[in-house]
């Protein structure tokens, strides 16, 4: 079977810090690491290869650098890795992003073969918005599985396939065909350790680099900004509140003091609560 | 089998300079203020009240009608809905009303809601940023090749009446603000308890509009064989509970966190935590509070030993009073919480709990005692 796995390079936003006088990213020096929601797919994609033989392609959109985050997919097990770079794709939005990354997976698809599944995080930590795989499976006509918890099982010959999928109220069991596209849920999985051999297969591997024209893609006014109908008008910092929090000093005191001073506070400036607790608790 | 890209004619496109709005003649048409009533499994998610709310101030700031839409099968839970949209300030409701839409898949829904669209041609349409309106809403504007902006903080109307959609970005620190030029409709996911619940009112069913789509279960590859409900409390429901009570990484330990569950319990809270923790595996992930959490909107939050990065100040920044405990006066959390006691969570959460049991009702001192 062949898989194919998008992941993402983003800034380890836990890294991120603000300026505090200006309130502007200080993006300097902040770390990339692959989307950490993709790894969850990642895992998964090499899981079912691993059982069920065949390929796993790791593809990325983004600038040349990213190809240090498609190195890393190649350590953990991937087969392949393609990088689909070209600055006609500056300023996509998820409808740009959906479009470029649909053509370049039917361009892998023709190229190294037709993929059985094509799986994505359930959403990226930087752009969060979970819309980028349900647009690749829309533009591709893939069947689409989102937040998926666990794959139940996977029939190659029959062409079904059976997950868990998260949603408001509890879990759905499906049953879909393939292809199919599946975005998984975190903590799906136990990402792996790669292997000193996969290590240094990486190492040695070439990344397949493509350009818009590479990937196939005539209309370039469908990519990047030009293929964006959403545009970012205003960027800015939220209202800062002025003051700190008020301070309950813990100096020369029991805690159970200033415990009861803190609750002191609390109901002074939430006086409704103080019933509702009282009622809630003996409820 | 190959795969083929679906190459379709997007509408015009815009670049920067396109800021300029000049909608294609085929969007002119367009009016009207959506919001996509969600029912699953018989149960309406509070978030299309709040988006009513919402969609309220839209529509009279355009002047033009707020319609409810829902899509579901033939029975009491859809028109339960129906009354709901109304009574929630709905003008309209849009009706497809199918028993193919008795579960929620997103084929048959894609299909509905976007021949709904197509055929009444909504100027706005908003949907909750819940799992069912994020794999929703991401394929119908993708058919519909429009602008879709994700998890909404803001929305408004600007003088020329475009949507203006306000978000976090980089995790949170900052905000911006995203327009959809030249397409229609102009859509949006907003999160639960984001925006706030507006007053119900006792109104008489207004004008419904049924709309048929033809739609055969032949046709449809995707089946659900079943449906495991969250039974009991282990799946929390943080996002609308009143007081929260939350932990980080300075409880030190995974045993720690009963100190947080316990504090809850005596208080009648939720629980939950920041990122790391449920990277830690000591929380699932439907406990996680903050930008890829949950957001809350309690009257009282307190945080124990959770430094505050900016994605968990995303999650709770809707709170009436933020109680932050950490050992480091340095600590973020500190920035943005009300009150602040500057001592390490593990001992003194113990003696909170103790002080609260007091202090509250004595039906909890005996339910403390068993």
């Amino acid at each position: 079977m062949h898989v194919v796995v998008c992941i993402k390079q983003v800034p380890d936003s836990a890294q991120i810090r603000v300026h505090p006088v200006t309130n502007t990213i200080m993006r300097q020096g902040v770390p990339t690491i692959i989307n950490p929601y993709d790894l969850f797919a990642l895992e998964e994609a090499l899981r079912l290869r691993d059982v069920h033989g065949g390929e796993v392609t790791a593809v990325t959109m983004g600038p040349p650098m990213a190809e240090d985050s498609l190195r890393k997919a190649l350590t953990y097990g991937a087969d392949r890795a393609v990088l689909l770079t070209d600055r006609y794709f500056a300023g996509s939005d998820t409808l740009a992003t959906s479009f470029a990354l649909s053509q370049a997976i039917a361009k892998i698809g023709e190229t190294f073969g037709a993929p059985d599944i094509v799986f994505t995080g359930k959403q990226t930590i930087d752009g969060d918005t979970a819309q980028v795989g349900p647009g690749i499976a829309k533009r591709l006509d893939l069947l689409q599985l989102t937040y998926v918890s666990k794959i139940c099982s996977l029939d190659l010959d029959a062409r079904e396939i059976k997950v868990d999928r998260r949603s408001e109220g509890g879990t759905q069991m499906l049953q879909s065909r393939l292809p199919c596209l599946i975005t998984m849920l975190e903590g799906t999985n136990e990402i792996r350790r790669g292997s000193l051999d996969d290590a240094l297969r990486a190492a040695r591997s070439q990344i397949v680099k493509w350009s818009a024209a590479d990937a196939g893609i005539e209309d370039l006014s469908k990519c990047g900004l030009r293929g964006s109908p959403t545009v970012v008008k205003r960027v800015f910092a939220p209202t800062a509140r002025v003051e700190k929090a008020e301070q309950i000093t813990t100096t020369d005191k029991a805690l159970s003091d200033v415990a009861d001073e803190l609750i002191v506070e609390i109901f002074s400036r939430q006086p409704a609560l103080e019933h509702e607790l009282a009622f809630d608790a003996s409820a | 089998m190959t795969l083929t890209a679906n190459q379709e004619t997007p509408p015009p496109a815009v670049g920067r300079a396109g800021m300029k709005k000049e909608l294609p003649e085929q969007f002119k048409d367009y009016r009207h203020v959506w919001v996509f009533i969600e029912v699953e499994r018989e149960n309406i998610h509070p978030v299309s009240f709040e988006l009513l709310g919402e969609g309220r101030k839209l529509a009279d700031k355009l002047g033009v009608k707020l319609a409810g839409v829902v899509l579901g099968p033939p029975g009491d839970a859809t028109q339960q809905a129906i009354a709901e949209a109304f009574a929630y300030g709905a003008d309209v409701a849009y009706l497809v009303e199918h028993p193919l839409l008795a579960d929620y898949r997103n084929e048959p829904f894609t299909k509905a809601l976007t021949n709904l669209v197509a055929t009444y041609k909504p100027e706005i349409l908003l949907l909750g940023a819940t799992t069912l309106g994020r794999d929703l809403a991401g394929s119908v504007a993708t058919t519909l090749l429009t602008g879709l902006t994700a998890d909404c903080t803001e929305l408004d109307v600007d003088a020329d009446g475009s949507l203006a959609a306000t978000r976090p970005t980089f995790g949170g620190s900052l905000l911006c603000t995203i327009y959809t030029l030249n397409c229609r409709p102009q859509m949006a996911t907003v999160r639960p308890r984001v925006m706030a619940m507006p007053q119900r009112m006792n109104k008489p069913i207004g004008c419904v509009i049924q709309h048929g789509v033809p739609m055969l279960e032949e046709e449809i590859v995707t089946k659900v064989l079943g449906f495991l409900s969250d039974v009991q409390s282990t799946n929390s429901n943080l996002a609308y509970a009143d007081v929260v009570v939350g932990g980080g990484l300075g409880l030190g330990t995974s045993e720690n966190l009963k100190l947080v569950k316990n504090l809850a319990r005596v208080i009648g809270a939720e629980y939950g935590c920041s990122r790391p923790l449920v990277q830690k595996g000591w929380m699932p992930a439907d406990r996680q509070i903050g930008q890829t959490g949950k957001t809350i909107r309690p009257k009282l939050y307190i945080a124990a030993g959770i430094s505050g990065a900016i994605q968990h100040r995303v999650g709770v920044g809707g709170a009436d009073l933020i109680v932050a405990i950490n050992t480091d006066p340095n600590a973020p959390i500190f920035d943005f919480a009300h009150l602040g006691v500057v001592t390490d969570a593990i001992r003194f959460l113990p003696a909170l709990t103790d002080v609260f049991t007091h202090r509250l009702s004595p039906h909890s001192r005996d339910k403390l005692a068993n």
